[in-house]
């Protein structure tokens, strides 16, 4: 089990398949997305990483975050949240993780607080039928009716639904497709609805109910990786450009030396007649 | 710009789609791409643009009246689709609206549309 992550709802657009497919997304972005502490077996009693995103003002930070976010020397997060990982997905702190940890086609599960509808009566909130328009209903045509039995229990049961608040809570929507994702910017592209609103923080975590794909990174898709592996194929563009000169130079030599022998050749038996030099 | 923009706005220069300048009023012959079974050919669907909507947004779409077979029909496209070949204005239309929704209650004579015989395009209708 690997580490989700953190993301920013930005807002929802639509993109243009080749086979003239619409599909609606949602943009998500990783915004400083930074392992901020680690919680381990024998000191917490359970393996975790703590993640933070977004940046904060240091001067609107309490002190103890402050001392939080200086103990894992970070900047200061907007905001912070807690990953159950198995112990091999553990991942440093201060590591930034990019958008590469989830790839196009993947199957992913997110979490945030849904919009708030304020009070709302039962139709909308539990979807109820209402009464009717007419046959003698006066005024209560959105009400919900009855509420329980007779004297027998005399209460209303606990948990009946009723009218009341309805949103601002927190919801899980499973089994969302990724579409595509840009590490340059941080963009997770989702197909369809996340919960909440633009600007808000949902959390994106491998989908619970599908298997774990072969080909995700364990433990994370790291900004570190990411910069060693470039720097890995800078070198060794490097080393084969080095080589190729070599190489190049080498056959260059053997060239000249070569040409060097053949003119040393022509020169030599001038009674060869027509010499095929080009 | 915010990031949203940015990306529809990346996304239609990919798209690479030249679209001609045409408003409300203007009759449009619409290209349009349909796949029977194997087979994909361009349809051609041809009426008054009754309305456009979504800006310079990736979303935006247009509306097409016609009438076939003595009965009105209209059809939204998707003005950045993948399905759309190509847009051809036919004709310059003189309205004083940006939707022409009146022409739904209106048949014949009255459902006209003057031509605008000196059309010029603004320099910033690009699409």
């Amino acid at each position: 089990m690997r580490s989700g992550v953190i993301a920013k709802k930005l807002g929802m657009t639509r993109l243009f398949l080749e086979d003239g497919k619409q599909v609606p997304v949602t943009v998500l972005q990783l915004d400083a997305l930074q392992v901020v502490a680690q919680r381990t077996a024998d000191r917490d009693g359970y393996t975790a990483v703590q993640l933070g995103a977004g940046v904060a003002k240091a001067k609107r930070t309490t002190a103890g975050m402050r001392g939080h976010f200086a103990k894992a020397n970070v900047e200061p997060k907007r905001k912070i949240a807690e990953f159950r990982v198995t112990p091999d997905c553990l991942i440093g702190v201060g590591e930034e993780i990019t958008a590469d940890h989830y790839f196009a086609g993947q199957f992913v599960d997110v979490a945030g607080t849904s919009i708030g509808k304020g009070f709302q009566g039962a139709m909308k909130r539990h979807n109820f039928g209402g009464l009717r328009a007419s046959h003698g209903v006066s005024v209560s045509h959105r009400s919900h009716g009855s509420t329980g039995q007779c004297q027998d229990p005399g209460k209303v049961f606990k948990g009946k639904k009723m009218a009341g608040h309805m949103g601002a809570v927190r919801v899980t929507t499973q089994n969302l497709q990724v579409v595509r994702t840009d590490s340059d910017r941080g963009l997770i592209m989702i197909k369809g609805a996340v919960p909440g609103s633009k600007g808000g923080w949902v959390t994106i975590k491998d989908a619970v109910k599908k298997p774990v794909p072969d080909n995700v990174i364990i433990p994370a898709a790291l900004r570190s990786a990411a910069q060693a592996a470039h720097a890995a194929a800078l070198a060794a563009a490097e080393a084969a450009a080095a080589a190729e000169a070599e190489h190049a130079a080498a056959m260059a030599a053997e060239q000249a030396a070569t040409e060097e022998a053949a003119l040393a050749a022509a020169e030599q038996p001038s009674t060869g007649g027509d010499t095929d030099e080009n | 710009m915010n990031l949203i923009a940015q990306i529809e706005a990346e996304q239609i220069a990919a798209l690479g789609k030249t679209i001609p300048d045409f408003k409300a009023g203007d009759t449009v012959r619409v290209g349009y791409k349909v796949t029977e079974g194997t087979r994909s050919r361009v349809q051609n669907y041809e009426g008054v643009v009754i309305g456009r909507k979504g800006g310079a947004t990736i979303s935006a779409s247009f509306t097409v009246r016609k009438i076939s077979f003595g009965e009105g029909v209209e059809r939204v496209f998707p003005l950045y689709s993948t399905n759309i070949d190509n847009i051809e204005v036919v004709r310059r239309g003189r309205v004083r609206r940006a939707k022409l929704y009146y022409l739904r209650t209106r048949r014949g004579k009255s459902a006209r549309i003057s031509e605008d015989t000196n059309y010029k395009a603004k320099d910033s209708a690009s699409a």
